[in-house]
């Protein structure tokens, strides 16, 4: 595994009037690793991703991807720089067909524009079979087999996770940023889905992984960060943060880690 | 004659120049839920653009077909909409993005009174007359008269709407705009360009609106620099018939509008008794209008407009 850093997080701070979402979190992830970010709900891992993606801007600190920095970019550049995310939430556009979507996470990588659209030339039509085919192939190596035409908010709720994975591939990341992506599954779902997870890093694709399921996490993860209350209070080795009295006294109580609720 | 079929006719004609102007209105709601009152008057622009055009082509080529002549003042007319509504959304709407969503509607407002006046120091506030190059052909079908431009415009209005169709299903730009329409930021965080989008919502809607203005001056015979006032509100009317935000709605709002207004004008003299004449057509659209609002605000094709309104 390539011990390279891809995206570094430097002293980033975040906060809304007087609460300090994030303060002072730094991390490194290297490129082909699954890196995992636990800690308990309200601890700020959603908003480290709002940050590094654009959707908030940083009070202070700095976000650098393969060595450009993010702040100050508009979250369509951000992707373009090869950072695409899922929701905790899903968000899909529910409203278009599933394959649609996959379709609409090709934009930064295809170029027809209004004139494209209006004389439809080979050449734009051409990019539009690529568009299909590339999403077509996308939704199949998510599991979503000959779902293409159902409207993805008529989708059962893990293949809407997938979709929502396999809209993200469509902008061809080097990171991949996965928040919450197991929530809600049941234990052969999460199974199918760490696959899948592995299946990306075997791709090259570098993952950073919010969850809350420790199992998968520590099953998964090369390295662990756990935050807590906007700061990050532990990093490294998923054995060695299960270990750590901060994180079982901070995330687990004082349950130890194998008996985590799942 | 037969007044019905007649008036069907004449509906149908108005109803899709109605329907091509509603959709301005529509695409820009369902990106930016912004009543964008300004594009009546892009499309009364257009219209006065043409029309100066074509009184100079007609001038120094006097044996130019009408047609072509006609097609020239389109063909500058488009260009200059589309330039003007994405100067408006730069400098007018873009600023406020994130103002609460009176401030747009009142710049909005504000963007469509200065058009007004600046048209009127451009044109006067005399009537700008058509002149008389189109072929006057008509023919007889049902017990109606139907004139060569009525036909030319219905073909025309509905090529552009079934491109537009085809524009918004089948294309990058498209889905990028109905990507947008659903969640800007999520749109954004998929790599979309959204402002981009939207300015090219802006243009599409104006190059359209240019057609229209020029449609509707050779159908009445003149433009005027207060006829994007009227023509404004009644292909708002249509787009909140056919459910604002929805594009099959404002085609399917205008075309029904139309039709609803020339009959109603037919027969409102038999209806009142001959209290009132054909001249309170206009009536009809806000009685469409107050109604769709009252009995079914999501209009016609609409779905979740009542919880975005
Ligand atoms: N847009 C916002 N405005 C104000 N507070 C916010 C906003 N987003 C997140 N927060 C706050 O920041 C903290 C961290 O939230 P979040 O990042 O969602 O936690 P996590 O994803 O770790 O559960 C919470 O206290 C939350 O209320
Ligand atoms: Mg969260």
């Amino acid at each position: 595994m390539s011990t390279a850093s891809l995206l570094q997080v430097s002293c980033v701070t975040k906060r809304f009037g007087g609460l300090a979402a994030l303060e002072e979190v730094s991390l490194d992830v290297r490129a082909g690793e699954i890196y995992g970010l636990i800690g308990p709900n309200g601890a700020g891992k959603t908003t480290l991703f709002n940050c590094m993606t654009g959707l908030y801007s940083l009070t202070s600190g700095a976000v650098k991807l393969a060595g450009a920095p993010l702040q100050g970019l508009k979250p369509h550049q951000i992707v373009k720089c090869g950072f695409a995310r899922t929701f905790q939430n899903i968000r899909l556009f529910a409203n278009m067909t599933a394959l649609e979507n996959v379709m609409v996470g090709r934009h930064p990588r295809s170029r027809a524009g209004i004139l494209g659209a209006v004389l439809r030339g080979r050449g734009t039509r051409a990019e539009e079979a690529d568009i299909r085919d590339q999403a077509r192939s996308l939704m199949d190596y998510v599991g979503l087999h000959n779902k293409g035409r159902t409207l993805a908010g008529h989708l059962a709720y893990g293949d809407q996770r997938r979709l929502e994975i396999a809209r993200a591939l469509a902008t061809e990341p080097k990171l991949l940023a996965l928040d919450e992506p197991v929530a809600g599954m049941n234990p052969s779902e999460r199974r199918q889905m760490g696959e899948l997870f592995l299946r990306l890093r075997a791709g090259g694709v570098t993952l950073l992984l919010i969850e809350h399921d420790v199992k998968l996490v520590m099953g998964l993860c090369d390295r662990v960060a756990v935050l807590d209350y906007g700061r990050k209070i532990a990093e490294g080795d998923a054995a060695s943060v299960q270990r750590d009295a901060a994180v079982i006294a901070a995330y687990l109580g004082s349950t130890p880690v194998g008996a985590a609720p799942t | 004659m037969d007044i019905f079929a007649q008036q069907l006719v004449n509906g149908l004609v108005l109803g899709s120049i109605y329907a091509l102007v509603a959709l301005g209105y529509t695409m820009v709601y369902g990106i930016l839920e912004l009543i964008n009152f300004a594009h009546g008057e892009v499309t009364m622009i257009g219209a006065m653009v043409a029309l100066t055009v074509i009184g100079v082509l007609a001038g120094v080529a006097p044996d130019l077909p009408g047609v072509l002549v006609v097609l020239g003042g389109i063909l500058v007319a488009i260009p200059a909409c589309m330039l003007l509504a994405f100067g408006i959304e730069k400098i007018a709407y873009r600023p406020l993005r994130k103002a609460p969503r009176l401030a747009p509607l009142i710049t909005a407002i504000g963007v469509s009174i200065i058009l007004q006046n600046l048209a009127m120091l451009i044109w006067g506030r005399q009537y700008v007359s058509f002149p008389e190059i189109l072929p006057t052909t008509k023919f007889e079908v049902f017990g109606a008269h139907i004139s060569l431009l009525q036909i030319a415009i219905v073909v025309l209005a509905l090529t552009i709407m079934a491109c537009l169709w085809l524009l918004v299903e089948r294309t990058r730009l498209g889905r990028a705009m109905r990507a947008t329409a659903q969640s800007r930021e999520v749109a954004e965080l998929m790599g979309v360009n959204v402002d981009r989008v939207i300015s090219a919502t802006f243009i599409i809607g104006a190059a359209i609106a240019a057609i229209a203005g020029v449609m509707v001056s050779a159908y009445y015979g003149l433009a005027h620099y207060y006829m994007g006032f009227m023509l404004g509100l009644k292909a708002f009317s249509a787009a909140v018939l056919g459910g604002i935000g929805n594009i099959a709605g404002a085609m399917l709002g205008g075309l029904l509008l139309g039709v609803i207004e020339a009959l109603g004008a037919g027969y409102i003299g038999d209806i009142t008794g001959g209290f009132l004449g054909s001249h309170y057509q206009d009536v009809f659209a806000f009685f469409v209008l107050i109604g769709v609002l009252v009995f079914r605000p999501s209009g016609l094709l609409g779905e979740r407009v009542a919880n975005r309104a």
